[in-house]
């Protein structure tokens, strides 16, 4: 039954990302750090400043956080509070909420990260495509193995060599940042700050693409080769088809599936692929936000990141499973 | 059953050597992520015995920020470290984090995948559970949590980073465990092997293990890979071991103290090539590996 499925699927993620919240709430608690004794320790590092009644000032805040109650008692108003959509204060910038940070944060994030990840399967899929292809020219053919290469060195590295080597050499785009900041004051739903945004993103979004390309580059050759030798494709070309018709609908069409199940989970991990690389370039997504939080021991900040990275996996996690018996008639679920 | 087109013809067995020599020519990879490496740790190995790098790789050791020279081929860093010294150093410390958390994750993870495949049950769901509920939490997030909160950021030390990378390391290996002893398991040998009495450890080590042996190994090293690569992401983000000249803290430093904008090329150039020189040649070797296990791979070059 498909509906028993879907419900069954349903609940597994229910208790899995419970499962995943749980050990996120109780992990650092754990450790003897506390995060407001941090917070202040931070404080008097970088400003010399010394509060004279630390452990009254600790106690006040602790308070209003509500650290100094009993274990279970937090994780029981920690689960009432995600569950109305409440991710708590930010500790670094306190009066604003972890919610509204993130909301902040997480348009370019989304933005960068959606585009990237749309270009790197067109283009890897592509060539992995035309590299499991035999009519392709041998140099097509080569080009998975450098890729695959490329796609072991982290982006944050490929990102460094293009910021020194385009845009600090050749001065052909800018170093860093989302915009000009000089030139906007905020961001604006205009022609000329679109076109500055996609100049800032040109750079950060190239070291993802380097980095990736690899991956669906292989998966697509590895697919394309068992397809190659199925009867149907033997047959299409026998009947004197048409080149281009075999290479899209018989082999392309076939071969594909598997990457496009790929491309849901990439989209599950659309919020965290980018960390690095955000940091590294300055971009306001919420790579930056997390290296801030990381800095300032923000932990509420670095738990609400953790958890929007963990509902959008579980979700494409469960999207990928529905989705599959529309993508492909030769499964069926039913109970096995 | 021997197969011989020409009954008289002499037959000839090629030695064992050439056998490998013309294996290796049909695997380029390989020999290419080997031979890197071997370049990397030679780097390290006779690097340590000519320079000093216990003092020369670490603060005040050198002037700050001198281009490369004579006397510092690859140029100095703000803090005084004499950059060779730390390259040197460095390639050694980050192939020892790898090392290490590999190790943990190959062995826990051949232990939990063998847990799992073989007895099956709730052994099974249990660690099918944790695998799924790991899955979820996307690496990088997961450890800067536990780097973050665990531990004391101004204590980290080469063994943390390696605790915090096999944290997620045993994974890759338990799968692909897990998922080979299944398909084993029910093999005519296992059968046969269980019913003249064997144990199921002897028939784990003696029948099963044998036939993984390069599939741990290409998952060895990409534990190792992905140890490297969990360690950097940690020290790019600050949470690494901020006393020892690892390349991901050279990185990190170079980049904190803004050396591409101040013209110090040389500070951010020589470890993001030593890494990518880390990276590509534990790629390739995988790569090399995994032809060797999977000789389906091969009919498409």
């Amino acid at each position: 039954m498909q509906l028993t499925y879907l419900i069954r699927r349903l609940a597994f993620l229910v208790f899995v990302v419970w499962s995943a919240i749980t050990l996120l709430f109780f992990l650092p608690r754990l450790s003897p750090i506390n995060p407001v004794r941090e917070r202040f320790a931070e404080l008097q590092r970088s400003t010399g400043w010394a509060p004279r009644d630390l452990e009254r000032l600790v106690k006040v805040y602790e308070v209003k956080f509500g650290l100094n109650k009993p274990l279970h008692e937090q994780y029981l108003e920690y689960m009432g509070s995600l569950l109305r959509g409440d991710l708590g204060y930010s500790i670094m910038r306190y009066p604003r909420t972890v919610g509204d940070l993130i909301a902040q944060a997480l348009p370019w994030t989304i933005g960068l990260l959606t585009v990237t990840t749309l270009l790197t399967f067109a283009i890897g899929t592509g060539i992995g495509a035309l590299a499991a292809w035999p009519r392709s020219p041998q140099w097509v053919k080569g080009m998975v193995t450098p890729l695959v290469v490329l796609a072991a060195i982290p982006p944050y590295l490929l990102g460094l060599l293009l910021i020194y080597f385009v845009a600090f050499r050749a001065k052909l785009l800018p170093m860093g940042g989302a915009y000009t900041l000089g030139r906007f004051a905020e961001p604006e739903l205009s022609m000329p700050f679109l076109l500055d945004v996609a100049r800032h993103a040109i750079l950060p979004a190239l070291s993802l693409i380097l980095s990736t390309v690899g991956f669906w580059a292989l998966g697509m050759r590895g697919m394309g080769v068992t397809v190659q030798g199925e009867d149907y494709v033997t047959f299409a070309e026998h009947k004197g088809l048409d080149l281009s018709r075999i290479f899209y609908a018989y082999y392309v069409r076939n071969a594909i599936l598997p990457q496009v199940t790929a491309l849901a989970l990439a989209f599950g991990s659309i919020v965290s692929s980018g960390i690095l690389v955000e940091y590294l370039y300055g971009f306001p997504g919420l790579g930056s936000l997390l290296n801030a939080a990381i800095l300032a021991n923000d932990f509420f900040v670095i738990y609400g990141i953790g958890l929007i990275t963990i509902l959008a996996v579980a979700v494409s996690m469960m999207v990928v499973d529905l989705l599959y018996p529309l993508l492909d008639p030769r499964i069926r679920y039913t109970r096995a | 059953m021997e197969l011989a087109l020409d009954p008289h013809a002499p037959v000839t067995q090629p030695s064992q050597l050439t056998l490998v020599l013309r294996y290796l020519r049909r695997n380029p990879s390989l020999v290419v992520g080997v031979l890197l490496l071997l370049f990397l740790v030679g780097f390290g190995a006779i690097g340590s015995l000519l320079i000093d790098t216990s003092t020369r790789a670490y603060p005040l050791a050198a002037p700050p920020v001198q281009p490369p020279s004579a006397q510092y081929p690859l140029g100095t860093d703000r803090d005084g470290r004499d950059l060779l010294a730390v390259m040197v150093r460095g390639v050694l410390l980050t192939g020892a984090v790898g090392l290490m958390a590999g190790t943990v994750g190959i062995v826990v993870g051949t232990v939990v995948g063998f847990l799992a495949g073989y007895f099956g049950g709730w052994v099974d769901a249990v660690i099918r559970w944790l695998t799924e509920v790991l899955m979820t939490i996307p690496p990088l997030v997961l450890q800067v949590i536990v780097a973050s909160t665990i531990v004391d950021k101004n204590k980290v030390t080469i063994f943390t980073m390696a605790g915090v990378a096999s944290v997620l390391a045993w994974m890759g290996t338990a799968r692909m465990v897990r998922a080979q002893v299944l398909s084993l398991r029910e093999r005519a040998f296992v059968s046969m092997a269980r019913l003249s009495g064997m144990g199921d450890l002897e028939i784990i080590f003696r029948e099963l293990m044998p036939n993984m042996l390069p599939y741990l190994a290409a998952s060895f090293v990409g534990a190792v890979m992905g140890a490297i690569g969990a360690s950097f992401g940690l020290e790019a983000l600050g949470l690494g071991p901020v006393r020892e000249p690892t390349i991901g803290m050279t990185i990190r430093w170079a980049v904190y103290h803004s050396a591409i904008f101040n013209q110090w090329w040389w500070w951010v150039l020589w470890p993001v090539l030593a890494l990518i020189l880390i990276f590509a040649s534990l790629a390739l070797i995988n790569r090399g590996l995994d032809e060797l296990a999977n000789p389906r791979v091969r009919r498409t070059e």
